[in-house]
């Protein structure tokens, strides 16, 4: 059974204005944001908002939500890929207009370039940028090391598995060293074992590059290991349920799925979306 | 956690492969496609002896034998083979030169598209050989009529085959390029283009043999040289068994390109599934 939007819309309202936890030394700062779609017979519908949030630099702030909530399009807006239809969207203190330089994507599939080898492939963001390739060879080397993968530099797209097709997107996000990495659902594709891995990893990365991560998915478990806030969409239009703030500490080990602490988010995020009849 | 993604790597043998495959299992097509030809051959030399067919109605195999080494040893087939080549291939460079220019034009905009569309409808669906007696007039007996009604044959093959590639990339991969903020000409170049490659070599493969149709179109119409011009010299002489063995040699040379290009592809296209590229 699910809810009417606006049922949805009206339960979820309240929590909204939780969000908004004004910090001064926000690296981005969501605002009263909306995104709209016309729909064929021409009337609006409102896919998400209004929603606002500050992110502070070094967070890593995980999305979850049912699917057509909108989480994969406040990741867009953010990224700058798609426009707003109300609100405002400042990252270090400035208006977004466009894709920004401060800002690295991951997207659900690798998006690889089959021509290109893996060190290739995570070097593009330099020869867009038409950056010195002796340098930008070294930093894509290092990247690659970084996730794992540094002897498979010079094997193709096609000679590498899912996993390790997803951390080349990674690396190449990284690439131009963005202050901030958006990843829309980076491991839906990926079986149970290669995720949890996957999880270990970006967790790793995160820690080790200190980049402030948005990520994206629709695994409540998932969600709340990743994250050390957990931002719980309701379902279309996509408003703020819920933000968890996720104290599980800096070391976590796939161990920790099993403890209490982890046990009490997971029900906290999941009661979210039973009370609103968003799961069957 | 990196060896679990390698080891999926290794393939894994076929089950029931274990058994060597027979010696005629593994040969006979070597053995069927000679004997075919012999057959045939055989049976065709048998008919035209048997009930005494007249050679200038049609000429026994071995008669169209020694026409074919009476041709090559007095240099005459490879002189006016060399003509039509020269033709040909001038006219297809010409044609995928100019049809990749205009169909990357073309594809960038929609509205230029919409535009020439009908005309390029109106020139693709008139006969080109039709015109091919206006050319005649307009670029004489040489060998430049020619190249031009070998390179309108291959153009269109062509054309349609770079609109359609670049009509078709992957709107994950130009997502990708606006999030690293490339131009609309990097785009291009390091996404479009490469990903079109697989249908501009369809397009290429049909091309180059257009492009022999073409040049011994032109040379029936009127030509001093060429083997166009030998097999119409040949046939007003009734010597059918030497218009059989410049058809030979015309064959050998459509196959010569067939494979030369095959081979080009495999270089190019190296990244791309062979069994995915249409038309080869």
């Amino acid at each position: 059974m699910t809810l009417s939007p606006t049922a949805a819309a009206s339960a979820s309202t309240p929590p909204a204005s939780d969000a908004r936890r004004t910090d001064a030394g926000a690296l981005i700062r969501v605002a009263g944001l909306e995104k709209s779609y016309r729909s064929r017979d021409r009337s609006l519908t409102r896919a998400l908002g209004p929603v606002s949030l500050d992110i502070t630099r070094g967070e890593f702030i995980t999305i979850v939500g049912p699917s057509g909530c909108g989480k994969s399009t406040l990741l867009k807006l953010i990224a700058g890929l798609i426009d707003r239809s109300a609100g405002s969207i400042a990252i270090g203190g400035r208006e977004i207009v466009g894709p920004q330089e401060e800002i690295g994507v991951v997207f659900q599939s690798p998006v690889l370039l089959p021509w290109r080898t893996a060190l290739e492939n995570v070097m593009l963001p330099a020869a867009v940028q038409r950056l010195d390739p002796v340098k930008s060879k070294a930093r894509g080397l290092e990247l690659l090391a970084l996730v794992g993968l540094r002897e498979f530099a010079g094997k193709y797209p096609n000679e590498l598995s899912g996993g390790m097709q997803q951390r080349v997107a990674i690396a190449r996000a990284l690439m131009h060293d963005p202050a901030v990495l958006l990843m829309d659902e980076p491991f839906g594709a990926l079986d149970a074992m290669t995720r949890e891995n996957m999880n270990l990893e970006i967790r790793r990365i995160w820690a080790e590059s200190g980049k402030t991560i948005l990520f994206v998915t629709h695994s409540i478990p998932e969600a709340v290991f990743l994250g050390t806030r957990v931002l719980v969409l309701s379902a279309r239009p996509g408003l703020v349920a819920d933000v968890v703030d996720v104290d599980l500490g800096a070391e976590r080990s796939l161990d920790i799925v099993t403890s209490d602490a982890f046990g009490v988010f997971t029900r906290r995020i999941r009661h979210h979306f039973q009370a609103k009849g968003m799961i069957e | 956690m990196i060896d679990a993604a390698v080891g999926k790597l290794a393939a894994e043998p076929a089950l029931g492969d274990e058994r060597e495959p027979s010696w005629w299992q593994a040969n006979r097509e070597l053995v069927c496609i000679p004997l075919l030809f012999v057959i045939v051959v055989g049976a065709w030399e048998a008919l035209i002896r048997l009930a005494e067919v007249p050679p200038y109605v049609a000429p026994a195999p071995s008669a169209i034998w020694r026409s074919l080494v009476n041709g090559i040893g007095s240099g005459l087939f490879l002189s006016n083979a060399l003509v039509t080549l020269t033709e040909a291939l001038l006219g297809f460079a010409g044609a995928a030169v100019l049809a990749i220019a205009l169909g990357s034009a073309i594809a960038q905009s929609r509205f230029v598209e919409r535009v020439l569309y009908p005309y390029l409808i109106a020139i693709q669906t008139t006969p080109k050989v039709a015109i091919a007696p206006l050319f005649i007039i307009w670029f004489g007996f040489g060998i430049t009529s020619k190249i031009i009604m070998a390179g309108i044959v291959s153009f269109f093959p062509i054309l349609v085959n770079v609109i359609t590639g670049l009509r078709s990339t992957d709107s994950q991969k130009i997502e990708l390029m606006r999030s690293l903020r490339a131009s609309r000409w990097q785009t291009f170049t390091m996404v479009k283009l490469p990903s079109a490659m697989p249908m501009i070599f369809a397009g290429l493969h049909i091309a180059v043999i257009f492009s022999i149709l073409g040049a011994i179109v032109g040379e029936f119409v009127g030509s001093k040289k060429g083997l166009g011009n030998l097999i119409l010299q040949m046939n007003f002489n009734l010597d059918t068994a030497g218009v059989f063995a410049a058809l030979v040699c015309l064959s050998s040379m459509g196959i010569t390109l067939h494979l030369i290009m095959h081979w080009l592809q495999r270089r190019v296209l190296f990244w791309a599934d062979q069994n995915q590229i249409p038309g080869v």
